[in-house]
């Protein structure tokens, strides 16, 4: 496959911009239709190969996409956005999608200034010592990614004595539980490429 | 919040209970997610998956996570499938042949390797082949590699799907089935776990 000559795969976690190259066909831009387009929900979405791969199903797509954008966009109250942008940094940090966890590093990054925490969960992994209320949501995120589901009332008391609030802890599960969503979908329908 | 959707049903979550309130600040969520499974079990078009792979594939995965109400509704929707409740007590069998422990594999190679774990690489057992014929043991396997080996994926992974016979479109739309249920049984062990300790909370605070 073409796609083979141009793979140029990161072999470490990093906190850069990568690309991502799919495996099989995604839909040509030219053959999108309108039921397409609601399916990518953003038209922009059209030039990504990622997108054009997974609106061959644009109902799932679109249901997925105005999923992941509340649980993570609707600051409104609730987890304040960099630590939403943790739970699924460490979560892709530990089921191995280093194209995931590139992208919600840099968002854990900006939103939370703390650039080289955030590295040394990369770098070290999900063991790395963040301070109390951080180490909290990468426990909990790492617990609620095993299979079997490790996440248990440890977890719960952890986060609650690391100061969040109820809504907050579901926050904390909405954003580390739709990770192993997108995890397995990058890693296994295509490749990054620095 | 009116009518309960399939992740109150699963995690036990009753309208106006106190997880019922959070997850209505998170509205535009709780509906997609919904959505999402009625599009993946309630397709407008199931001619590249059938509803018959998607329950056994459902069945089998959930499964994987170990005996909770997620694993019992799926495998209840595969037993309701006319073609479908044939392969239960398969599915059942491989379930347990398939059990271990995740995520593992391997990282690319490099400073990572160090982190490569080994683990079980599941293959369907030769006597249930034939009862699961090849597009299912396919999408067996590779569903035991997206749940606990999601990092050792590679291209060749996608060549197998498409030489038993599934197209672009079908794996996309199984690939979106698995993943979705890893998010599912996820979230509605999460709320569980944290409904439980709201239990014990609000006992405490009365005495109880």
């Amino acid at each position: 496959m073409s796609a083979e000559n141009k793979v140029n795969p990161p072999v470490v976690f990093t906190q850069d911009e990568l690309g991502w190259v799919s495996w099989i066909d995604p839909l040509p831009e030219a053959e999108l239709t309108e039921r397409h387009f609601s399916g990518l929900v953003d038209r922009a979405r059209a030039k990504s190969e990622y997108f054009r791969l997974l609106v061959r199903d644009p109902e799932v797509l679109e249901a997925r996409t105005k999923t992941d954008k509340d649980i993570f966009y609707n600051t409104a109250d609730g987890l304040p956005r960099a630590e939403r942008e943790l739970a699924a940094a460490a979560t892709s940090r530990y089921n191995g999608c280093i194209y995931c966890a590139s992208v919600h590093a840099r968002f854990a990054s900006t939103y939370s200034r703390r650039r080289d925490d955030v590295q040394r969960l990369l770098d070290e992994g999900v063991g790395a010592d963040l301070g109390e209320r951080w180490n909290a949501v990468v426990k909990a995120s790492v617990a609620l990614a095993a299979t079997p589901i490790a996440f248990g009332p440890d977890n719960i008391e952890e986060l609650r004595r690391a100061g969040l609030d109820d809504a907050e802890i579901v926050d904390v599960i909405n954003g580390a539980s739709f990770f192993n969503w997108a995890n397995r979908l990058m890693l296994s329908l295509g490749e990054p490429s620095k | 919040m009116g009518t309960k959707d399939i992740i109150d049903t699963l995690a036990g979550i009753e309208p106006g209970s106190a997880l019922d309130t959070i997850r209505a600040r998170r509205l535009q969520a709780r509906e997609n997610a919904q959505k999402s499974y009625l599009s993946l079990f309630e397709p407008i078009d199931a001619s590249d998956f059938s509803l018959a792979e998607r329950a056994a594939v459902a069945a089998f995965v959930t499964g994987l996570h170990g005996e909770s109400p997620v694993a019992a509704f799926y495998r209840e929707k595969l037993a309701a499938n006319a073609d479908g409740a044939a392969l239960v007590e398969a599915i059942k069998a491989e379930i347990e042949r398939g059990k271990t422990s995740g995520p593992y594999g391997d990282f690319p190679a490099g400073p990572l390797s160090v982190e490569n774990k080994a683990g079980l690489i599941y293959r369907v057992s030769t006597e249930r082949r034939p009862a699961l014929g090849a597009r299912l043991v396919a999408a067996l396997e590779h569903t035991h590699l997206l749940e606990f080996r999601p990092r050792d994926a590679a291209s060749s992974d996608m060549k197998a799907l498409l030489a038993a016979g599934w197209s672009d479109t079908g794996i996309v739309t199984f690939s979106q089935l698995v993943a979705f249920l890893s998010f599912q049984v996820r979230v509605v062990t999460g709320l569980r776990v944290l409904g439980a300790s709201l239990g014990r909370t609000a006992n405490a605070a009365s005495g109880a």
